[in-house]
């Protein structure tokens, strides 16, 4: 080990550990990495950057240990650059374990050199009181819950809100002692994964501290990425962390001329806003006039006098309306608003027009993407809802309330999913979404087709040539005559071409058939007319009895027709009609019989629903009318009353 | 400098009102009330004529020993009434107007936000949340202030 540590170590100092002290240092060392790497695949970013694949201890926990050590914060750095950290830019383990021996120096009052890793030192003390612990690991917490805030506002503003008042609730972090259980770490960073998708993001993440969170451990973020741990630990305000040891790692200020951070808008919110802009006004170069934009914020029920100030801010024209870059600034406000930013007393930089304009040049981009369906907004937010698993959410951004149980149920479904997929799934949920738009668009016309089914049925009716021969079925007695012979000419009509359907026998008389019959009349005519001659008297008889049933038993009368041509019906006109009327309650149109019942019944419903509609409204009338004369005889009145005032 | 300003609606309700000398506010109110009277008239006066061809500056619409009166009406009949001293003698009519000019900018700014309901108080402070300064209105609380004390 010794040899390995002193060959790992590079240019350091060769390492000597003690059995003990080998121990102890592996065993923290296990600690702090486990309390890192809490994720599969989804490291610290800083340690992939560093090292793919090599165990290294996140700062965040190498931090607090050393803070625990009691020593001072100018010998904790010198540690940090002696072992080798520094230099290479994360805490491997022979770094690591150099760092725990020159604490171990320290404490024991050796200077801290290189020089004093040959001696033989106790092991490093770290004191570990509790509250110590936890605020430290709550401020980690806490930091990637504001920074997590401002990636995940478009997706996530209940559960923004609720880490909003979670965020003012004083509370104490897990009690485990960082040393003790690592693991529990995790909890802490329940709002990472939500941030780890965001991988490129995170410069952007890094900016959107405010300027009340001072510190910055942007290596502490990845640690706990993918816990899913449900257990929401509240974030707190005020970390007052050290910076040192996480200064060096962290993605440093890459876009960032301004010091206000969360006044920044990525690239989704971006996106977002756009959509809900087309929202609101197709064209992304005109502008959301104000009663528009007043009913969409609204909706986000701040306070009136918010939101009037939120306009006065973003409207930087004072047109009474808002362009895109305006709607964007006023929405980003509105979002962090409701995250528990205090609105700044001016526009923020980021958050001017011309920047806005010119840092996110390209609508037309996502203009191409959303095209498909741009009037939808629910459509557009479901795939990313089933993406994350927050359709909840996803209708309160569409809706603007904050339920606290919506926010919790969505922030456990948010935690659950991986942080990973968050990213390559919004990619994915482009052509997901145009697809599902299309669908769902495709959805109502069949819909459409299916309402309409009956009137499908009674055109297709027409189509089919024959009906079914009833009387095959079942009752032999059935068979009437005229109905196949009803049927039977018209099988020669439809062969030779002609025109449609030969009337099949209406199940019973109904006013509704009326008009069927009078087509039924005309077919019969018609089909007859082509048939042969030896049914054309009895065809003739038949013609004022041929009602024909309704049209989806006549479409099922038709396939059978073939089997009762076969059968040459003899005439009788007389029992022809009660047979006819007898016909339909036969095993074979005893289903269309039904749909008939049903669609008559459902006219009459409707009927009389339309007439107690109509009752309705002629008394509201006449109730109206009341009113208004009473409402004349007062001005009246009050005409007759006034000149005495006046004067 | 003008000492007090005041933005009355078209029901002659005031929605804004303002004077510089903070211990005799009664009078200057009592000032702007009874000036409305005489903004009626001049009103009424050019009346007939369409509403176009009536100018928005009304002028001096009555003195007394310490201070002059002005007035000036918008279209949508919102008056504003501004009390000046009257020891200044320099303040020329041009530069009435221009003030008048700036009061109807910056009330028009305010108007211009949705969520200002026409007949609310312009108030430059939002009553439940102390931080949350309404900007415009403060612009426009400002801009008065800043004509208050411009000259005097």
């Amino acid at each position: 080990m010794e040899a390995a540590a002193g060959g790992g170590c590079g240019s350091g100092p060769p390492l000597l550990l003690s059995e003990g002290e080998q121990q102890c240092y592996s065993e923290l060392f296990a600690r702090c990495a486990g309390a890192a790497g809490g994720g599969p695949g989804s490291g610290p970013p800083e340690a992939a950057r560093a090292v793919p694949g090599a165990v290294t201890a996140a700062a965040g926990p190498v931090a607090d240990l050393f803070r625990a050590s009691q020593l001072p914060a100018e010998t904790l750095h010198q540690i940090t650059e002696l072992c080798g950290a520094k230099r290479v830019g994360y805490f491997g383990p022979t770094q690591f374990y150099i760092a725990l021996k020159l604490i171990a120096a320290a404490q024991s009052g050796l200077p801290v050199r290189i020089e004093s890793l040959k001696c033989e030192l106790p092991l490093p003390r770290f004191m570990m009181s509790k509250t110590d612990a936890d605020i430290r690991f709550g401020n980690p917490a806490e930091l990637h819950g504001a920074k997590v805030q401002i990636p995940y506002l478009i997706t996530e503003k209940n559960t923004f809100k609720r880490m909003d008042d979670e965020d003012k609730q004083e509370t104490q972090s897990p009690t485990m002692s960082p040393l003790a259980s690592p693991p529990s770490s995790p909890p802490h960073y329940q709002r990472v994964p939500l941030s780890h998708g965001y991988s490129k993001l995170r410069s952007s993440t890094e900016q959107m501290h405010p300027a009340p969170y001072e510190a910055r451990q942007p290596l502490v973020q990845p640690e706990g990425p993918s816990s899913g741990a449900p257990g929401a630990k509240p974030p707190r305000h005020q970390a007052s962390l050290i910076r040192s040891f996480s200064v060096e790692r962290e993605p440093h200020d890459n876009n960032s001329n301004y010091p206000d951070e969360p006044w920044r808008i990525t690239e989704e919110q971006r996106e977002y806003y756009v959509n809900q802009f087309r929202s609101l006004q197709p064209d992304p170069s005109s502008f959301i006039s104000g009663s528009v934009a007043k009913n969409f914020f609204t909706k986000s029920k701040l306070s009136i006098p918010e939101l009037s100030y939120i306009w006065e801010l973003s409207d930087a024209d004072c047109d009474g309306a808002l362009t895109l870059p305006e709607f964007c600034a006023a929405f980003h406000l509105i979002v962090a608003r409701k995250n528990g930013y205090p609105l700044p007393e001016g526009l923020p930089p980021t958050l001017q027009p011309e920047y806005l304009q010119a840092a996110f040049p390209k609508p037309k981009r996502e203009c191409t993407l959303f095209d498909s369906y741009s009037e939808s907004m629910p459509a557009n937010q479901q795939p990313r809802d089933l993406n994350r698993m927050e359709k909840l959410s996803i209708k309160d951004m569409a809706d603007f309330p904050v339920p606290a149980q919506d926010v919790t149920s969505d922030d456990k479904q948010a935690l659950k999913s991986t942080a990973d997929e968050a990213l390559p799934k919004d990619m994915s949920e482009d052509p997901a979404t145009s697809k599902d738009s299309n669908s769902l668009k495709a959805r109502p016309r069949s819909r459409s087709y299916s309402s309409t089914s009956i009137e499908e049925a009674m055109k297709r009716g027409e189509d089919p040539p024959t009906p079914p021969p009833r009387p095959q079925k079942t009752h032999s007695r059935a068979s009437s005559l005229d109905l196949n012979k009803v049927f039977q000419p018209s099988v020669p009509a439809t062969k030779s071409g002609l025109l449609p359907p030969p009337p099949a026998l209406p199940p019973r008389p109904c006013p509704s058939q009326s008009e069927q019959a009078s087509e039924a009349e005309i077919h019969p005519q018609l089909n007859r007319a082509p048939s042969q001659a030896a049914d054309s008297s009895p065809t003739k008889k038949d013609i004022p009895y041929s009602q024909p049933p309704s049209k989806p038993i006549r479409r099922k009368l038709r396939p059978e027709n073939p089997a009762p041509e076969s059968q040459e019906p003899s005439s009788t006109v007389g029992g022809a009609a009660s047979a006819v009327t007898g016909k339909p309650h036969t095993a074979v149109q005893k289903q269309s019989s039904k749909q008939k019942k049903a669609i008559q019944t459902a006219i009459r419903k409707n009927k009389e629903a339309n007439a107690v509609l109509a009752r309705l409204n002629s008394e509201l009338q006449q109730q109206l009318k009341e009113v208004h004369q009473e409402r004349i005889a007062l001005e009246n009145q009050l005409e007759q009353l006034r000149p005495v005032t006046v004067l | 400098m003008a000492v007090c300003v005041a933005v009355i609606a078209k029901e002659n309700y005031p929605l804004y009102i303002r004077s510089i000398p903070t211990e005799n506010e009664l009078k200057f109110h009592y000032m702007v009330h009874t000036s409305l009277d005489v903004v009626d008239e001049k009103i009424s006066a050019m009346g007939k004529a369409l509403v176009d061809q009536r100018e928005l500056y009304l002028g001096l619409l009555y003195p007394t020993e310490d201070y002059k009166v002005y007035g000036y009406v918008t279209n949508s009949k919102v008056k504003f009434v501004m009390v000046v001293d009257s020891s200044n003698t320099a303040l020329r009519d041009n530069e009435i107007r221009s003030m008048f000019r700036k009061l109807h900018n910056s009330y028009t700014d305010v108007m211009c936000n949705p969520f200002y309901n026409p007949g609310d108080h312009i108030q430059s402070r939002a009553p439940a949340a102390p931080l949350m300064a309404v900007s415009v209105r403060r612009a426009f609380d400002s801009m008065v202030t800043s004509m208050m004390i411009q000259v005097c």
